[in-house]
């Protein structure tokens, strides 16, 4: 078998190769730093309205269920595992703990590259210095 | 060697009474029962069966309306856009706008005076029939809702409202938001907005800015109880509706 014009076949196989693959040897062993997340000092809470576990993996869904709940049932209060009562709501809740938008919220949904339309129309409270 | 079909029915029956008898029945027969209750109404929440609004012309005044509007817009974070493309909850409107077939020659002062407008919470409301998506709704206690979050910006409901009470966002609201009320949320561009009855505020105890605002000239209350103050002020007095004709049943009444 004959390979007709093979140099400037093996060539551009090559080059579109290499062009091909240059988002993942680009960044070789320059992996971004998995965010930290840092939680309110204990002086703030101690706890979450439910277990961190649980708000690490699932808060968009309880913040979902704070929506519908709020929203359309006229349902504001949460009653925590631990019998405490919170208003829900995520600027005047959630974001009095957290107070911090870019620490808490911004870091890992930019390293995940996901975006939350959240704060298009909730208020980001002013943080205090 | 096997389980012989004796044993089997045996270790079948008792499995079936236990599992009817154990959390599995129980979710069968009284779903829910089981589950803690984790979202409750606030003990202080105004209970009402049919809210409505009466708006005593007599006590109403241009400083009235301005303290109105100004509170409602100012914490419901409504954007004053010196455009066509202006979002308004409440507003003043002229006799003729406001009752158009009710066309009176001798209707003297009340012809010529400025009427608060806003939604009318309508028992029968149209914005609620043609909405697409369930985004706006209507709550037990007659309140006419939105959720924002659900609206897709197709403005079935703005057509469908005969009170031009809705308005929509042309562009992002904010820029036009001159101080922002940390209570509320603001909008985003493609969504339509109009007065929730302050439903945050009943959710509360409290009653609606304007109607606290007003100095009495707008009061707030039950009209499916008979001995709300808002009924006493029905009976003792004469009242209209706008544009009753349609077949709405709006729930804002003008005393005149």
């Amino acid at each position: 078998m004959k390979l007709y014009d093979g140099g400037k076949i093996i060539t551009g196989l090559v080059i579109f190769l290499l062009i091909f693959t240059f988002p993942f040897w680009s960044s070789l062993g320059k992996a971004a730093p998995t965010p930290k997340l840092v939680l309110p000092a204990k002086t703030v809470a101690k706890q979450c309205v439910t277990a961190t576990p649980y708000m690490r993996a699932s808060h968009m869904k309880l913040l979902n269920d704070w929506r519908d709940a709020v929203v359309r049932d006229g349902l504001r209060v949460y009653v925590a595992d631990d019998g405490k009562h919170f208003n829900m709501s995520l600027t005047n809740t959630c974001l009095s703990c957290h107070d911090s938008k870019e620490k808490f919220c911004d870091q890992c949904h930019n390293y995940l590259a996901v975006a939350p339309f959240c704060w298009e129309c909730h208020l980001v409270p002013k943080e205090k210095k | 060697m096997g389980v012989d079909r004796r044993d089997f029915l045996k270790i079948a029956g008792i499995s079936v009474a236990l599992g009817v008898g154990g959390g599995v029945g129980f979710q069968l027969l009284r779903p829910g029962h089981l589950d803690a209750a984790q979202e409750g109404p606030n003990p202080r929440a105004l209970k009402g069966q049919r809210w409505g609004m009466a708006i005593d012309m007599k006590k109403f005044t241009p400083a009235t309306a301005r303290a109105a509007i100004e509170a409602c817009h100012y914490y419901h974070n409504v954007p004053l856009i010196p455009t066509k493309q202006n979002v308004k909850w409440i507003w003043l409107a002229p006799y003729a706008n406001v009752f158009p077939e009710t066309d009176n020659p001798q209707a003297g002062e009340y012809a010529s005076l400025q009427y608060i407008t806003m939604c009318n919470h309508c028992n029968n409301p149209p914005c609620v029939r043609v909405c697409p998506t369930k985004a706006t709704f209507q709550r037990a206690d007659g309140v006419v809702m939105m959720d924002f979050h659900r609206c897709i910006g197709c403005r079935f409901c703005m057509a469908g409202c005969p009170y031009g009470s809705r308005s929509f966002n042309f562009q992002d609201p904010r820029p036009f938001i001159k101080k922002e009320s940390p209570n509320f949320p603001t909008r985003s561009r493609g969504v339509v907005e109009k007065c929730n009855f302050c439903a945050e505020r009943l959710a509360v105890g409290e009653l609606p800015y304007c109607a606290e605002a007003s100095g009495g000239a707008m009061v707030f209350g039950d009209v499916d109880n008979a001995g709300s103050e808002l009924r006493k002020m029905l009976r003792g007095r004469y009242s209209i509706r706008r544009k009753p004709n349609l077949g709405t049943d709006p729930q804002v009444y003008y005393l005149v």
